[in-house]
């Protein structure tokens, strides 16, 4: 085959042209393929909001609810409690709840609630995802005579207080997340949903 | 005209079975060494063979998979077998390809020419882990669930926003949950039909270059009148029956461990996975299967710098990565350990004692001193890929011989 009276820059920008046209089209069929991938509308309906009765909880007592499919506890904390939480400002990596990705507005506050007797908190640890073990008792042998009471992560060893604050030195990089929520009544919790009240 | 010519006219049998195997010349001198890449194939097809039947019966499932092993495991026909064959298949191939790469690092087997060949070998490792990991989510037992909890949420460690779309892309929910265990089902029915694509390259690859052997010779510079390498002999029949008995050896430790030992004491089989999946409570103690924990143990090592975890997950990917990088920071100007001198000797030992004690490290709980340990011996692991260039440069080496020796 001949190559003369051909035209080579206008062979290239054809070749070229179709090659993009393909690579964009490739990319638009890419589309259905990656976001079938993403949380199906039934997951992300299981993602409504959680209501419970909290009424009976116990002083020191927690309750495990499902969330998201994600656990979450509610801590009923003492009165001896929320003392004793306010002695571990210097031992915290954000005590005053400035990482606001966090919680929401409404609990960037000394107790990281909304009413000071109860914690809300979503019971995943913030370093790899376990579950962290509540462990109310004061000064344990296996967590040293400062504990004042926490959740420990059984994973890598991250360490919180009764309001989910991390502590210093720990592998988790922030505090445990305070899910969005309200009190529909005085005993009657609704976790995922805060009205837009923030 | 005989009927292979005809199929001869029509598709190259008697050539690829001349090239690749009885015209195929391997050196003359394999040892002990050279028997784990056959091993390895072998093992992948019984993996392949017993993981097909065990998806006969299998539910990919959240409600229904942990109980559907069960159902296997005790009302199967040798369903026990067929579980315990492909259980212990999955470490016994992690095992051989260990020691598969630990002669390439002894025998320089990674060096030019075979550094393609090298890096489709670690690619071959890198889809293993990959179809590993998966494979362990299916029994859905408590480690299966919060082993891939944790393992997907490293890549929520991302930076600039873009982990946790990620992690909730590859989980497909809010956490691991049916979705995830259905589409980890189907990649690791994918994955191993990946991994005979990548083993037939690499193999082509191996073909073009040549096998290398522990003098770390090059056999093609050497030919008799013939073209044929002085010191090579054709693979079938030799090397085939060589293999053939390599294999009949291997089972015997294989089928001992699948009939008389089958968890390996906690080590292949993990006791808290024998509790169903239970998404409100993470066990005491997790740690992956053995073959992960060198890895997992790095992760554990690094400590989170500007309230992030990302250097951690860093480190441990790179901990596997790094060994892509070989063919080009060995120095020395020979190949094989026979003619290296102490220092490559040195370097390779710690590295063996490094890669073993972060193994037991991953295994073990957190605490103050292995923490300690774990990064001492990072440190170690990495100093050997990265110190390479140096070290290779300074050793002592010996002079190669002309020839293969015994």
């Amino acid at each position: 085959m001949s190559e003369e009276g051909v035209d080579l820059k206008r062979r290239n920008f054809l070749t070229a042209s179709t090659a993009v046209i393909g690579a964009v089209g490739a990319g638009f069929a890419a589309v259905p393929f990656v976001n079938s991938w993403n949380p199906s509308e039934r997951a992300k309906a299981l993602g409504a909001p959680e209501e419970a009765d909290i009424g009976l909880l116990a002083p020191g007592g927690l309750l495990r609810l499902k969330w998201r499919g994600k656990v979450c506890w509610v801590v009923n904390r003492t009165e001896q409690s929320l003392a004793d939480m306010q002695t571990l400002t210097d031992k915290l990596a954000d005590p005053n709840s400035d990482v606001t990705s966090q919680q929401p507005d409404y609990c960037k506050n000394d107790t990281r609630s909304i009413k000071p007797q109860y914690s809300v908190l979503v019971g995943i640890c913030t370093h790899l995802g376990c579950s962290p073990t509540y462990r109310p008792e004061i000064a344990p042998a296996d967590l040293g005579p400062d504990w004042r009471g926490g959740f420990f992560c059984p994973c890598h060893g991250s360490k919180f207080d009764l309001a989910g604050r991390v502590y210093k030195g720990v592998p988790a990089p922030t505090n445990l997340v305070v899910p969005p929520h309200q009190y529909l009544s005085d005993d009657v919790i609704l976790i995922g949903e805060d009205g837009g009240e923030a | 005209m005989s009927f292979m010519s005809w199929i001869d006219a029509r598709y190259p049998a008697t050539k690829v079975w001349n090239e690749h195997l009885a015209k195929y010349y391997a050196p003359k001198n394999f040892n002990f060494w050279y028997f784990f890449g056959s091993l390895a194939m072998f093992i992948l097809v019984l993996q392949i063979v017993t993981g097909l039947w065990l998806a006969t019966f299998y539910k990919p499932s959240a409600e229904e998979a942990f109980a559907s092993v069960e159902f296997i495991m005790r009302d199967v026909e040798y369903g026990w077998l067929l579980r315990y064959l492909h259980s212990t298949g999955s470490s016994a191939f992690f095992i051989l390809v260990y020691l598969h790469m630990f002669r390439g690092l002894m025998y320089g087997s990674f060096r030019e020419p075979r550094e393609l060949l090298w890096i489709i070998g670690v690619v071959i490792y890198v889809v293993m882990m990959a179809t590993a990991f998966m494979g362990y989510l299916l029994p859905w037992g408590q480690m299966s669930y919060w082993g891939a909890q944790v393992i997907v949420n490293l890549f929520a460690a991302v930076p600039f926003g873009l982990g946790e779309p990620l992690s909730l892309w590859i989980r497909g929910d809010y956490v691991v949950s049916d979705a995830t265990l259905n589409r980890f089902f189907a990649l690791h029915f994918l994955l191993p039909f990946v991994l005979v694509g990548l083993v037939f390259v690499h193999i082509v690859a191996l073909h073009k270059v040549g096998s290398n052997n522990p003098d770390g010779i090059e056999i093609k510079n050497d030919k008799d009148e013939n073209g044929i390498p002085k010191d090579g002999i054709p693979f079938h029949p030799y090397y085939s029956v060589k293999d053939t008995f390599g294999i009949g050896v291997f089972l015997i430790f294989f089928l001992g461990v699948v009939f008389f030992w089958p968890d390996v004491g906690g080590l292949f089989l993990e006791p808290p996975n024998f509790e169903p999946a239970n998404p409100l409570k993470t066990p005491e103690h997790i740690a992956p299967v053995w073959y992960f924990t060198p890895f997992y143990a790095m992760l554990r090592a690094v400590p989170n710098i500007m309230n992030s975890q990302f250097p951690g997950v860093v480190v441990m990917f790179a901990g596997i990565l790094i060994f892509f990088l070989l063919p080009w920071l060995d120095r020395s100007p020979v190949k094989s350990i026979r003619y290296k001198g102490n220092l490559f000797k040195w370097a390779l030992g710690i590295f063996v004692v490094s890669f073993i004690v972060l193994s037991w490290l991953g295994l073990q709980a957190n605490t103050p001193m292995n923490t300690l340990m774990s990064q001492i011996f990072t440190t170690l692991y990495f100093a050997f890929f990265l110190l390479m260039p140096i070290y290779s440069k300074l050793d002592k080496t010996k002079p190669v011989p002309e020839r293969v020796t015994k």
